[in-house]
């Protein structure tokens, strides 16, 4: 454990004070426990003020028109586009707006095949028969199905990384190939997840990238988990892109981010075209606008985006490691006070070593929705199913699991209330306690 | 909680005619894609339409409580009973399920149905108790079954028995 320290009851009043939603009560009057900002973060005032200042003060057409509204629209906007590129240590012209993560990710999808299809033909983004792309099996749906999907249109074998036991990536092969059979001069693209959503895994990024780099392959990271909760440096990590969503980090929804190394990015052909995303247009033929602009055809979420912005800029102003320390500190509490419990298997590393602040769960006996009811009844909200990681359940022979997700909001005692919760809950269905 | 009622719990723990079985006249595989939640059901059915009798109704689940006891119930009230009554069933449950808790629903109809009355205050769990009728109904059509022919004044008799407001708001 960091020895940056958790943040103290003082500094989370203040902090609770920005998200009026978490003095609410639910279900008959209970104070509202709210452990699913894995799913989506509650909101930040500052970024809905930011967004409603945005469509009092400057609301315009952005990059269009020579207007002064439209040119302080567009100030905003792209001044929005920088603080992301700033969180996330890229050029601001690296930084595409979209409408989510599964959006950002099925642009780098479909900017393979579209090469394979259309104008740009750089070898790096050509895929076909013969070809691998290589993901994981601890994928969200969002950095699985689009490289199936790609797979399926252009004829390369899909293929990934499985997961251990403890929720680890299987990179040394106990149970299947090894990273080094899997990850072969074949290997056009390899995309993987910073932190799982469902184990909480902290993936080694490095070693993962170094890897890929040694064979030629690209990289896509899904930082959709790890935005939020820890220190993100794309040119530290080493990925060729990075993908993440404003909802899930204190921000509006409707409003993602792609991160993509400029160079690939001007060598990608566009995913949705059509306005804005042009240079010139003839009844025959177009040409395409540089990125950033190239993959935001069409009026931009701009006020979502401004929101956004102002979210990662508390963020910055609480400070990455604070946020980390405090979540880690919470997970340990969490961790702790599960592993007395028995009756409980935490799905995913026990301890929190290279570990995020998802902690999925199963009660031997009792369905992951019951356990949810329960908890819900007590007013702690927090996740059941297969949080779109089906594939994932199944290999850690869960047929769906109980999540909660801790945020910088989190405070001790709705750990200590999810804790409580969930002793009532062998007593209703009558198993071993 | 009054969601989880002793019969439901009952049901969930020690589910009736559970496990699949010969002979069968179609089976379906159906799923809850948000949760997982999975059912394999098969159908014996004897007749034609409405008339036709459900002879067996087994079925390998895995899924939460609600699921399970629900779709333990249903073979308790559709086993033996005519296909036109277990349309009945099906839909005085769907109704009951999807009426927020305005419709308490009615023993009489229903059997032990009426213990998931407190369902249909948690809109999330409406899915896992249909899951098991959704999956019985596809069987029927699957063995051939034409369960849509004159089931809609059936349904108006069955509505009549239960309050007037719902005769207004559920009447075609």
């Amino acid at each position: 454990m960091s020895s940056t320290p958790a943040f103290s009851d003082e500094e989370l009043a203040r902090i609770r004070a920005g998200f009026p939603i978490l003095s609410r009560t639910v279900r008959d009057g209970r104070p509202l426990v709210y452990l699913d900002s894995g799913a989506t973060s509650q909101r930040y005032a500052g970024a809905l003020d930011a967004e409603r200042a945005f469509s009092e003060e400057v609301n315009a057409a952005v990059h269009r028109g020579a207007h002064q509204l439209s040119e302080e629209a567009t100030d905003r906007y792209e001044g929005a586009r920088a603080v992301v590129a700033g969180f996330v240590g890229g050029a601001t012209d690296e930084v595409v707006f979209t409408k989510n993560a599964t959006e950002s990710l099925n642009l780098v999808a479909y900017g393979f095949s579209n090469s394979v299809a259309g104008q740009a033909k750089d070898p790096r983004l050509a895929l076909g028969p013969g070809d691998e792309i290589l993901i994981t099996e601890m994928e969200h749906h969002a950095n699985l199905v689009p490289w199936q999907e790609l797979a399926h249109r252009t004829g390369a074998t899909l293929r990934w990384v499985g997961v251990t036991d403890d929720g680890r990536l299987d990179l040394d092969g106990v149970h299947g190939p090894a990273l080094d059979e899997l990850l072969t001069e074949r290997t056009k693209v390899f995309a993987f997840t910073h932190v799982s959503n469902v184990l909480g895994t902290v993936n080694p990024v490095r070693r993962l990238t170094e890897a890929a780099r040694a064979v030629g392959a690209l990289t896509v990271l899904d930082a959709c988990q790890s935005a939020p909760h820890l220190a993100l440096d794309v040119a530290d990590l080493g990925v060729d892109f990075a993908a993440f969503s404003g909802h899930k980090m204190y921000g509006p929804t409707g409003v993602g981010a792609l991160w993509g190394r400029h160079e690939l990015l001007a060598a990608m052909p566009p995913f949705i075209t059509g306005g804005s995303m042009i240079e010139t247009v003839r009844m025959e033929r177009t040409t395409y606008a540089a990125p950033p602009q190239r993959f935001e055809a069409g009026s931009p979420n701009a006020a979502q985006a401004v929101g956004l912005a102002a979210a990662i800029e508390w963020l910055q102003e609480l400070g990455m490691d604070r946020v980390h320390a405090h979540e880690l500190a919470l997970t340990d509490r969490l961790l702790a006070g599960l592993a007395q419990r028995p009756w409980v298997r935490v799905v995913g590393p026990v301890d929190t070593t290279d570990r995020g602040s998802a902690v999925a769960f199963v009660v031997e006996g009792v369905h992951a929705h019951d356990v949810g009811q329960v908890l819900d009844d007590q007013g702690v909200e927090a996740r059941v199913g297969h949080h779109c990681a089906w594939p994932l359940h199944r290999r850690m022979k869960a047929t769906a699991t109980t999540r909660a997700s801790l945020a910088a909001y989190t405070t001790p005692a709705e750990v200590d209330a999810l804790l409580g919760a969930l002793d009532r809950v062998p007593d209703v269905f009558g198993v071993a306690s | 909680m009054d969601l989880y009622q002793e019969l439901i719990l009952e049901h969930s723990k020690r589910p009736h005619h559970a496990g699949l079985r010969q002979p069968f006249g179609a089976e379906v595989h159906h799923v809850n894609p948000t949760c997982g939640d999975e059912v394999t059901l098969r159908v014996d059915v004897e007749g034609e339409g409405l008339e036709a009798v459900v002879r067996d109704v087994s079925y390998d689940a895995l899924g939460c409580s609600i699921s399970t006891a629900s779709t333990s119930v249903l073979t308790d009230e559709v086993i033996g009973h005519t296909v036109r009554e277990a349309m009945t069933t099906h839909e005085a449950m769907r109704r009951m399920l999807t009426s927020k808790g305005e419709d308490a629903g009615d023993e009489d109809v229903l059997g032990d149905g009426v213990a998931f009355a407190g369902v249909a205050k948690y809109p999330a769990r409406v899915k896992c108790a249909l899951l098991g009728w959704m999956a019985f109904t596809d069987a029927l059509h699957r063995a051939g079954i034409d369960t849509t022919s004159d089931t809609t004044s059936d349904t108006s008799t069955a509505v009549g028995t239960s309050t007037a407001a719902d005769v207004t708001k559920t009447a075609p």
